[in-house]
């Protein structure tokens, strides 16, 4: 272990560190534009020089290793002219646009030049031009302002692992560009706006609307997908201006996928925002006590056996405990929970968790990946899987569709006799399994929700005991779901009672005319032509797939619009808060069903946010401890069967539109079209 | 005269941009023999002698889909290609004439004489520096030091340097190129590699 002295303070830091994190271990902040802890070491911008004793010049800290007895020196006379000179070269080329730059108000460099810099630049000749460059529809670039630090072509290369951006040029003439003027094809694409030191590249569909120091920060939690990434919503007045990621080690660094941070307008367009009541065929708006009253006479004037609950993908979990208290109070035992039509049980919880967690998949050292896609379903656990992998002495194996996941894949084969195989042992792939120290599977929901769905969940328990996937202190068994409700629904137990049906019976139903009263919370991802036959409830945030069907409409609140409760797919809850207010009369999802059981006459008597969550808490106690995962028991699951041999295919084809919110997006609907153009281009079939 | 490997002959106009590339039979079994000089998985090591290749089948300069070609014989990623191409002066992104005149403008052949190699330059091929001949057959450009400044000023022309120059003799040396001749390379005044110029002034006991 070196010790250095800086300062005068002597420190001590694990082999391998560098001067700049001795530095920071001492305490000491050293200014950085190109240096990133989770990037690897350009070395480039220079800011970061520091005296170091026996060595003639100024030395770069973050590139240089830290060795026993260095006397380091950070707040010399000799650094503060060499950061000086450094920023006075970086300003030359630098254009003074702060008044009109985005980045104003929270950059870097503007930051490190009021404290390190110059105050005036002795630099008369004109300033370089460059051309800006086009990226897509999510990032607008100014690269006058780019100093060169490379962060954004190291975060393509190395972690969102698409080789696209590159430094042409040379010198002076140095460019950031991807030569071809070609749209960046990366899910991960969008942080490089944050890793941006300057203004030099910037979201595009936030470019010019706000100044950061006039938006209201509430932090919050993301529910496009079933990552929970933590999330900061920076809105203005009732609107939200856009979304960045929070740093959460244990979850998504501090990293966020695109769809969640560039969806966001989606949240302003097609959304139900009175509540309304179809007559003569048409939906009329109407005002609350009018649709509660004529729900609430319906509900009265049918028999319970014949009212189901559906529930959507981005539904909270205060929302589920009072569709829970409603359907027992109504007598209901058809509630589904699963849209996806997945055969996964509440008992044992480990079945439908992410156990490894996804922090744990930098452990494992092989891992299989059965009927999932992660780079669409979860671009996060994708970018740690890669993660892993960059380390080093990690196998990825495959059972389904090829698709480029940005690391190499051993593809096994496409379907469940090759999953039958490696679960009885007959492939290689299980020997390898069984003799990692960490090994993990990911089962997608792909390959469980199809109607053999409970036969390849037993396959994958069988596989998890033959190869011990679960052994002391690991828990190599996961499912990748994609729906932010999902387990949190499952942890409530929102699934059929005792003689209750579950989604393809309730969807049966329907169509015999045995179910007549259908609840939808939030459901937009079933087909609407089978539940039209009934009189469908629909409590929702957009128009989009089921409100044309619907015989009553409730607006709900999107997931920046109330404070709530998702849980994540490592069965981590957490807590999301209201940022903006919903639009027009739509109200609270709970608070909403509140009303309605009242209008019944059938009172769930939960009053306050709070006493929801005192119940949520008596329902499922793991819910009442925010942030922290309570580890799954194990046990058996699934039901043995015979299986289709068809192969697993990804429940995404199109990541940018996946729900109502991205749905509505225009700016997901842009970079739609050119995913689709791309792969038309691939596959060679345009023109 | 015998021709670099890689290069047509004769030398005609401005190579053209192409929506494909390919290397030629001949230049495929030349980077096959280039790509087996390097460790398996280092193959990207490899492209910098396959681009001088394509750049000197395409006639000195590389479209895009030459570089796309590169980057694909290689497996890497075509923006790392383009990062190397625009890098190295040597290569040409953009279309230029087939034969690559280079004068050294760096101070010892700016001291020596640049100036009257460049006068020279631009008045046989018609052309100031950064431009195309009218005929597009020549491409003349300034250079940084091509370190041969003991034989300075010199001027490189495709694979040759020609050294020791001075106006009358650069213009000699580009006039034959025009004709389509490759006139000797080396020194043009005479002596031997570098040697003193005035003759030797040790050794002088040994042999020729």
């Amino acid at each position: 272990m070196p010790k250095l002295t800086i300062d005068g303070e002597l420190v001590e830091v694990p082999p391998g560190s560098t001067v700049l994190q001795a530095c920071e271990a001492a305490g000491r902040e050293i200014p950085v534009f190109c240096y990133h802890p989770r990037l690897n070491i350009a070395g480039n911008c220079r800011m970061c020089l520091v005296e170091v004793e026996k060595m003639p010049k100024p030395q770069a800290s973050c590139a240089l290793p830290a060795a026993d007895g260095m006397v380091v020196r950070t707040n010399s006379p000799l650094v503060h002219k060499a950061r000086k000179g450094v920023l006075e070269l970086l300003l030359i080329n630098h254009p003074l646009d702060c008044p009109i730059c985005d980045q104003g108000g929270e950059c870097d460099l503007q930051d490190l030049t009021l404290f390190y810099g110059p105050d005036k630049s002795r630099f008369k000749e004109n300033k370089r031009p460059v051309a800006d460059k086009y990226l897509g529809p999510l990032i607008s670039t100014h690269m006058t302002r780019c100093i060169h630090c490379t962060r954004c072509i190291r975060f393509l290369n190395e972690i969102a692992g698409v080789e696209e951006l590159g430094a042409v040029h040379r010198g002076e003439h140095m460019e950031i560009t991807t030569w071809v003027e070609a749209a960046l094809s990366s899910e991960l694409q969008g942080n490089i706006i944050d890793l941006c030191p300057v203004g030099a590249l910037n979201s595009k569909p936030y470019e010019y609307r706000a100044r950061t120091w006039e938006l209201k920060k509430t932090e919050s939690v993301d529910v496009l997908d079933a990552v929970g990434a933590s999330i900061r919503i920076d809105s203005r007045g009732n609107e939200v201006m856009r979304i960045l990621p929070r740093l959460h080690e244990e979850v998504n660094e501090e990293w966020l996928a695109d769809k969640s941070r560039f969806a966001y307008d989606g949240l302003k367009k097609r959304r139900l925002d009175v509540p309304m009541l179809r007559k003569a065929g048409k939906l009329e708006p109407v005002d609350w006590k009018t649709v509660l009253a004529a729900v609430a006479e319906r509900v009265r004037a049918t028999d319970p056996n014949r009212i189901a609950f559906l529930i959507g993908d981005q539904v909270d979990c205060e929302t589920m405990v009072l569709v829970k208290e409603l359907a027992e109070r109504l007598g209901t035992p058809h509630v589904e929970c699963r849209q996806d039509g997945s055969p996964l049980g509440t008992r044992p919880r480990a079945q439908y968790r992410f156990n490894t967690t996804i922090a744990g998949i930098e452990q494992a050292d092989v891992c299989l990946l059965v009927g999932t896609n992660p780079r669409f379903e979860a671009p996060l656990v994708n970018a740690r899987i890669r993660k892993r992998w960059r380390r080093g002495g990690f196998t990825v194996g495959r059972i389904g569709v090829p698709f480029d996941l940005t690391y190499p894949v051993q593809d096994l084969g496409a379907g469940p006799p090759t999953l039958e195989e490696v679960a009885h042992g007959w492939h290689s792939f299980a020997e390898k399994l069984a003799a990692a120290e960490r090994p993990m599977l990911i089962l997608g929901t792909g390959a469980l929700a199809r109607p053999d769905g409970a036969a390849i969940l037993s396959l994958a328990h069988r596989l998890a005991e033959s190869v011990r996937l679960v052994r002391e202190g690991w828990n190599g068994f996961n499912v990748l779901h994609t729906a932010a409700a999902r387990v949190g629904g499952l942890e409530l137990g929102l699934v059929p009672g005792p003689g209750g049906r579950d989604l393809a019976g309730i969807l049966d139903g329907i169509e015999r005319g045995e179910i007549e009263l259908v609840f939808s919370i939030g459901v937009e991802e079933i087909d609407p032509k089978r539940l039209e036959k009934a009189f469908v409830v629909h409590l929702g945030t957009h128009g989009d797939r089921t409100a044309p069907i619907a015989s009553a409409i409730l607006p709900g609140a999107a997931y920046t619009e109330k404070n709530a409760t998702w849980v994540n797919l490592e069965g981590r809850p957490q807590r999301g808060r209201l940022a903006v207010f919903p639009p027009g009369e739509a109200k609270e999802d709970w608070r909403i069903l509140r009303a309605l059981s009242e209008a019944i006459g059938r009172t769930v008597p939960l009053d306050t946010l709070a006493q929801v969550r005192m119940r949520m808490a008596e329902l499922a106690p793991q819910l009442g401890e925010i942030d922290r995962i309570r580890p799954a028991e194990w046990g058996s699951f699934g039901r043995a069967g015979p299986v289709d041999p068809a192969p697993f295919t990804s429940p995404i084809r199109d990541y940018w539109r996946t729900c109502p919110i991205s749905r509505a997006s225009s700016v997901m609907a842009e970079c739609s079209a050119l995913a689709a153009a791309r792969a038309r281009e691939a596959t060679g079939t345009h023109g | 005269m015998s021709a670099a490997p890689g290069r047509p002959q004769p030398y005609g106009a401005m190579a053209p941009d192409v929506e494909s590339f390919a290397f030629t039979p001949e230049n495929l079994e030349e980077a096959k023999k280039i790509l087996a000089r390097y460790p398996a998985g280092r193959q990207a090591s490899a492209v910098l002698p396959l681009l001088h290749l394509a750049q000197a089948q395409h006639g000195g300069w590389l479209p895009k889909a030459a570089l796309d070609y590169v980057a694909e014989f290689l497996g890497m990623a075509k923006i790392r290609v383009y990062e190397v191409a625009s890098f190295y002066d040597m290569f040409n992104t953009e279309p230029v004439g087939r034969v690559q005149v280079r004068v050294c403008t760096t101070t010892p052949c700016w001291l020596c004489g640049s100036d009257a190699v460049l006068r020279a330059a631009r008045e046989v091929l018609g052309c100031e520096p950064g431009e195309s001949s009218p005929d597009g057959r020549f491409f003349l450009r300034e250079f940084e030091c091509l370190g041969a400044c003991a034989n300075a000023p010199v001027l490189w022309i495709d694979d040759d340097f020609y050294e020791d120059l001075t106006y009358e003799r650069a213009k000699a040396v580009l006039e034959s190129v025009v004709r389509g001749e490759r006139p000797t390379p080396g020194p043009q005044s005479g002596r031997k590699g570098s040697m003193p110029a005035g003759g030797k002034t040790t050794l002088l006991e040994v042999g020729e």
